[in-house]
């Protein structure tokens, strides 16, 4: 028995044998071709082939998958009779190069372009193009490509990569998985076994030299890893894991449509957290209510300059489309300590985390704050947007960020562009000074949101990325949680909302207690939603209450814990 | 001749409303041109037509030149329309 590491990129058990595709050898020599006439020829004629192929697996696809998965080579067949493409071709072989060569340069080309925009939508169509390119090189060479369609027993794909025509040609019925050498979570084999509800483990960078064809393999989504040649003891229990993880994800999906409400009727708000646009269908898919916390960074990093603003308002307005009026409650840049942005050339600090980053460098920084400020205010015609500031530690920082809010507001009015009348501000509140004087920060916002992971760091100060004092990373410190319960007391006598939006809003010990504490929205990662709605539902107010006041009353961390499980029981 | 279309599709000319296009257009006899901020491209060219990364909003102008430019420019205006792809303007 083995294990290999890699990225879950999709949630799940998978037990079935390996299927490695072995990609066919399309190596080829380039060399000075003296009959342009009869290159041309050649090329054509492994266009026309080529197409054929295509059509079928295209008709194929359409009789098994429906239209939607047969689009997919409509648009390769338009790839490959694309006549800008063709004279691209034709002009390089003129130059008494062979067409495998001249394929080569011409299809890199055309895909470097579509790598290079900034839509990641588009990168992806470069995959499209290589695709398209390869199986005319492989025919160009007289070499045939595997029918993948005619898998027909369980297995699991063992590939190097997943290209969009092999995926295409899967059938869920007996694919149960991938595992792959490359990738990542956003890679396109990671997004089709999401997209097909499958278990994936994506970037091992060595299964396929490791798993042969055939060999029994497990995929565990939950831990990302591989078991290859499990024993039978290990086989029996992750059979046993998956049937209950089944069972489990049946038993949550009538949470999909209900209302997130205690026993007794106290309705909150269960929303999700995202990182990126298309994270959105995952939050309304498990039945979100709203977005607590959009995390603007994505569009700062992995890149070599800022984001425009007509990048940014892009985004934004995607996010706020898709959500369809829902709460959306934006956050703006928070850069800086771990998360760097080479461009920016800020110095390397002592303490990053309690030094320049969020909204210290925003209100420094000033431009690249106003642009993403009017790329949002912009943007809030499209939905129910609720922006919030990172790291306020002061009012003075509140306010200033605040009016540089308005002053971009006001231009843009007279700008003539449409802006939101219903905006609300807020911010976070995750610096103990911040949570102290909650009461006086309620007053001038119009909702907080505590951020639970800087919050505890903070409170207890404990460095969350030094494992050797992980021990202090304790979210039920009655410190804590009294901190916590002055907040949410300081927003409702002040009458607004308070939210949370750290990884304590989803945790099955803190749940009751933040309910009993009056929490008002609770936001998540989206695969938290429906256990916490269940959660909820079981739960009664009237009970929360003597729960939260014996709970305040604790001295340590696991009393609260240990109090809390008894409870539930 | 020419016609100018804005485009409505929420997610603009990607893979899907490009083949529509690219499909309408090719098989007429006549040169078509696609031009969206001064920049034209082959309307019978996917490639070209998605690298244009024509977004929601956007204005857009579809040229034809040949024995059937009208023929092919009503079918393409056909499809924009009966397709949701955008509004004649």
């Amino acid at each position: 028995m083995l294990e290999i590491k890699g990225v879950a990129a999709s949630n799940g058990i998978a037990l079935a044998n390996a299927y490695c595709l072995v990609e066919p050898d399309l190596s080829f020599e380039k060399f000075e071709i003296t009959n342009i006439e009869a290159e041309l020829d050649r090329l054509k004629s492994a266009i026309s082939r080529t197409k054929l192929e295509l059509e079928e697996i295209r008709d194929s696809a359409m009789l098994k998958f429906g239209e939607e998965r047969a689009a997919i080579f409509s648009a390769h067949l338009l790839i490959l009779e694309d006549p800008e493409i063709f004279s691209a071709l034709e002009a390089k072989i003129n130059e008494k190069v062979n067409a495998e060569f001249a394929l080569d340069e011409i299809a890199n080309m055309y895909a470097q372009l579509f790598e290079s925009m900034e839509n990641e939508y588009m990168k992806e169509r470069a995959a499209d193009i290589r695709d398209v390119s390869k199986r005319l090189l492989a025919h160009l060479l007289h070499i045939e490509l595997p029918d993948y369609s005619r898998i027909s027993s369980e297995v699991i794909i063992v590939a190097e990569d997943l290209t969009p025509s092999i995926t295409a040609q899967l059938d869920k019925q007996y694919v149960k998985g991938f595992v792959t050498d490359i990738g990542g979570k956003t890679s396109h084999s990671a997004i089709l076994a999401r997209a097909m509800e499958i278990p994936a483990i994506v970037g091992t960078k060595t299964a396929t030299k490791i798993i042969s064809h055939g060999s029994p393999i497990i995929i565990d989504g939950l831990d990302g890893k591989v078991v290859v040649h499990p024993t039978e003891e290990i086989h029996e229990s992750y059979r046993l894991l998956k049937r209950k993880l089944v069972e489990e994800n049946e038993l949550l999906k009538k949470y999909i449509k209900l209302p997130s409400m205690s026993a007794d009727g106290q309705s909150v708000e269960i929303a999700g957290n995202i990182g990126r646009p298309e994270d959105v269908d995952a939050v309304l898919e498990n039945g979100g209510e709203g977005i607590g916390l959009f995390r603007t960074e994505f569009l700062y990093m992995d890149r070599d300059e800022l984001p425009t603003e007509e990048e940014q308002f892009n985004a934004y307005k995607t996010v706020l489309t898709k959500m369809e009026g829902r709460p959306t409650v934006v956050r703006t840049l928070d850069i800086g300590g771990d998360k760097e942005l080479p461009y920016l050339k800020l110095l390397t600090e002592m303490n990053p985390f309690l030094g320049y980053r969020a909204i210290r460098l925003c209100l420094e920084q000033a431009e690249i704050f106003r642009t993403q400020l009017r790329a949002l205010l912009r943007a809030s015609v499209y939905g129910n947007l609720k922006i919030m500031f990172p790291m306020i530690a002061t009012l003075d920082e509140f306010r200033a960020a605040k009016a540089l809010l308005f002053e971009e507001k006001q231009k843009l009015v007279v700008e003539g562009a449409a802006v939101s009348e219903q905006i609300e501000i807020g911010m976070m509140v995750e610096i103990p000074s911040a949570a102290v004087i909650a009461d006086l920060f309620a007053q001038e916002a119009d909702f907080l949101s505590i951020g639970t992971n800087d919050l505890i760091q903070y409170t207890l100060a404990a460095d969350r990325m030094n494992e050797r004092v992980s021990y202090l990373y304790q979210p039920y410190h009655p410190a804590v949680l009294r901190l916590i319960k002055m907040v949410i007391d300081a927003a409702h006598s002040n009458g607004k909302w308070v939210g949370m939006c750290g990884e304590m809003a989803g945790d099955e010990i803190a749940v009751p207690i933040l309910l009993g504490l009056g929490l008002d929205e609770f936001s998540m990662s989206s695969s938290s939603i429906l256990k916490t709605r269940s959660l909820l539902s079981k739960l009664s107010k009237e009970k929360l209450a003597e729960l939260v006041e014996h709970v305040l009353m604790l001295k340590t961390s696991s009393e609260v814990e240990q109090h809390v499980k008894k409870f539930r029981i | 001749m020419e016609k100018s279309f804005k485009i409505t599709a929420s997610e603009g000319i990607h893979a899907r409303p490009a083949t529509l296009l690219v499909s309408s257009a090719t098989p007429y006899k006549a040169d078509v041109q696609l031009t969206y901020n001064n920049k034209s491209v082959n309307l019978k060219s996917i490639m070209g037509v998605m690298a244009q990364g024509i977004p929601a909003g956007a204005v857009v102008t579809i040229s034809a030149e040949g024995p059937d430019e009208a023929e092919l420019l009503n079918k393409v205006e056909e499809v924009i329309v009966t397709q949701g792809l955008g509004e004649k303007c």
